[in-house]
């Protein structure tokens, strides 16, 4: 029962979700709106074993004063300020909306804008020149990105009366080769989703409830 | 009392008084606001509309359609009324009278507010003009009905049962022994002696899930691998240190990781508190695998499942800490990142085949093949349109007929 309950569960669950996206029933759609609430609840609960987890993980790193410890201070300190100012102020007045525009959100940005940096970086090692393929990618990613910037439409040539500028070499090379490369891997992605959710629901993969599943 | 005014001394009589003498205020503010409004000279009384049920839906809609009569004046609007078989009267809105680019001279409008299954509906239709309100008369009562199935999703519906035919019968010939080949994939071959790094430099493993939640495929698909990877961190005892950001996903790795300690036979070695929740903010998220990666210095980094614009930042500051990294995601606008830098990466679907890979089950391979078997079909209907529309053929239904 504590193999196959789980199984037959989702199967069943599965087999409402699927079944609801080919009819129209208000009985199936009513179904799918009652997992998705269920889902919810059980969203709230696990958040709830979520917070005792990180609570625990920086609450032992602290109490050893293991290295990085005061930053594990910082993490249970916004917690415990976050929550405690939703709480007492409610999250449109008080420390809640003052934190997030003025530590939450500048600090997201910060992040974001690493990636500027590292894709630099990763640019750089990228389009180093050890092979045919590496060669032919930094051509490719040379003439894309000349195409992007009002420099590229200077680069042109002229050919039977007509003038063809790197903006079109570009575009051709995003819109044919490397769409037609994008859409075989979406055509395998989707095959694979597709498989992997069939073996769900029908009970054949079960590695995800773990042993002796 | 008969005719367009009958209901008005029924129970809700009064509701319907106050709901006309909105619907007329309401009329004679459109007309008000309207200066251009054309004026309804010459126009006949409008034949009632007519009324079906629209197809394939959960029976709260119906259909109406009428003509527009020739000189009928640009710009023209259609009043709406419905009634139910009760008699209380709805003003619906004033649309275009004619479909703003349509070929023929004819207008529609679909009802999804009022009608329900099992009621009746009557409408009626007026030309909107300046000074004047042509009212046809009523319908005949509509019922809308509940349709079972989808009619336009039979395609859809035909491929999801051609596709599961064709996995079946591939898992039904695994399960009577038949001897099924993959090709070798680097990513998932690197496994093993990636652990196994970890285990001599005596630095941890780090694996991160992704940040979908646990509904998502590529996130089972994830905690599938996880399971192995954590039955061989077990039986080299190396720590594995897994970051979520879904608390349901933490539950279910502390839950994966766990048994495959056990069935290691190591259940001692197990740490719940290596495998707990961070944030559920996406650079959040981002900033605490980051912080980890440099103070803990895992030797190997699996990102393995969805990632976002965060994929760099992770394995860019892996990298920078010289860890040895095995990605995998399905995400095509992030794998050119994990390519990038990453030792290995499982591109698209080799994230799905990862667990099948790794445990080699029967019953799992058989489905993969059946999944390979699927795409040869794809590839050869791609082929074949590919050279119709190379000949010129666009529409096949000519030749069909």
């Amino acid at each position: 029962m504590k193999r196959t309950g789980p199984v037959v569960f989702g199967s069943l669950i599965g087999m409402v979700m699927l079944l609801q996206y080919f009819s129209p029933h208000p009985a199936l759609l009513d179904g799918y709106n009652l997992i998705l609430d269920m889902k919810q609840v059980v969203f709230g609960m696990t958040l709830i074993l979520g917070i005792v987890s990180l609570v625990r993980y920086h609450a032992s790193k602290l109490k050893r004063k293991e290295s990085g410890w005061f930053y594990s201070l910082a993490a249970i300190s916004g917690l415990a300020a976050m929550s405690g100012s939703s709480i007492i102020w409610g999250t449109e007045r008080g420390f809640y909306p003052w934190a997030f525009d003025n530590i939450q959100a500048p600090m997201q940005a910060t992040m974001f804008s690493l990636l500027a940096f590292y894709v630099a970086s990763a640019s750089y090692r990228a389009f180093r020149v050890r092979s045919f393929h590496a060669g032919l990618l930094l051509a490719a990613g040379v003439i894309v990105m000349l195409g992007r910037v009002p420099l590229g439409e200077l680069i042109a040539v002229e050919f039977g009366g007509h003038r063809y500028a790197l903006p079109q070499l570009s575009s051709w090379i995003l819109d044919v080769p490397n769409l037609a490369a994008k859409r075989g891997i979406l055509v395998g992605v989707g095959l694979g989703m597709v498989a992997t959710a069939l073996k769900i629901l029908l009970g054949i993969e079960r590695s995800y409830l773990g042993k002796g599943a | 009392m008969t005719g367009p005014d009958a209901g008005m001394d029924r129970p809700g009589a009064g509701r319907t008084c106050a709901w006309n003498r909105i619907a007329t205020w309401r009329a004679a503010a459109l007309l008000l606001l309207l200066p251009a409004a054309p004026r309804a000279q010459g126009l006949a009384v409008p034949p009632p509309p007519r009324v079906a049920d629209r197809p394939n839906d959960n029976g709260r809609a119906l259909v109406l359609a009428w003509d527009v009569p020739d000189g009928a004046p640009p710009g023209l609007l259609a009043l709406l009324e419905r009634r139910d078989g009760s008699g209380i009267r709805d003003t619906l809105q004033a649309v275009p009278a004619l479909e703003p680019g349509a070929a023929e001279r004819k207008g529609s409008f679909t009802d999804e507010r009022g009608p329900r299954a099992g009621g009746s509906y009557a409408y009626r239709i007026a030309w909107l003009a300046r000074g004047d309100t042509l009212w046809s008369d009523w319908s005949e009562a509509s019922e809308p009905s509940i349709q079972w199935f989808n009619a336009e999703r039979v395609s859809v519906a035909a491929a999801t049962l051609l596709f599961s035919g064709i996995l079946i019968g591939f898992v039904a010939a695994a399960r009577r022994g038949a001897t099924l080949f993959i090709r070798k994939i680097p990513g998932l071959e690197a496994v093993e002696e990636a652990v196994g790094r970890a285990t001599e430099m005596g630095r941890p493993i780090l694996y991160s899930p992704g940040l979908d939640p646990m509904e998502e495929v590529s996130t089972v698909a994830s905690i599938s691998i996880l399971g192995q990877v954590a039955r061989k961190a077990a039986e080299y005892e190396t720590r594995l240190m897994v970051p979520n950001r879904d608390p349901i996903v933490m539950a279910v790795a502390q839950e994966v990781v766990r048994d495959a300690h056990a069935e290691a036979g190591r259940p001692d070695t197990y740490r719940a508190d290596d495998i707990f929740y961070t944030t559920y903010s996406q650079f959040g998220y981002a900033a605490a695998v980051c912080g980890i990666m440099m103070r803990e210095k895992p030797a190997t980094n699996f990102f393995i499942g969805k990632f976002y614009a965060e994929s760099l930042i992770l394995a860019e500051t892996g990298n920078a800490t010289g860890a040895i990294q095995i990605a995998g995601t399905d995400s095509d606008s992030q794998l050119p990142f994990f390519i990038t830098s990453c030792d290995y990466t499982l591109i698209g679907e080799e994230l799905y085949a990862g667990s099948v890979y790794l445990s080699r089950e029967p019953l799992l391979l058989g489905a993969l093949k059946g999944q390979d078997a699927a795409r040869v079909i794809i590839l050869a209907v791609l082929v074949a349109a590919s050279l119709l529309l190379a000949l010129g053929v666009y529409d096949l239904r000519p030749y069909l007929d």
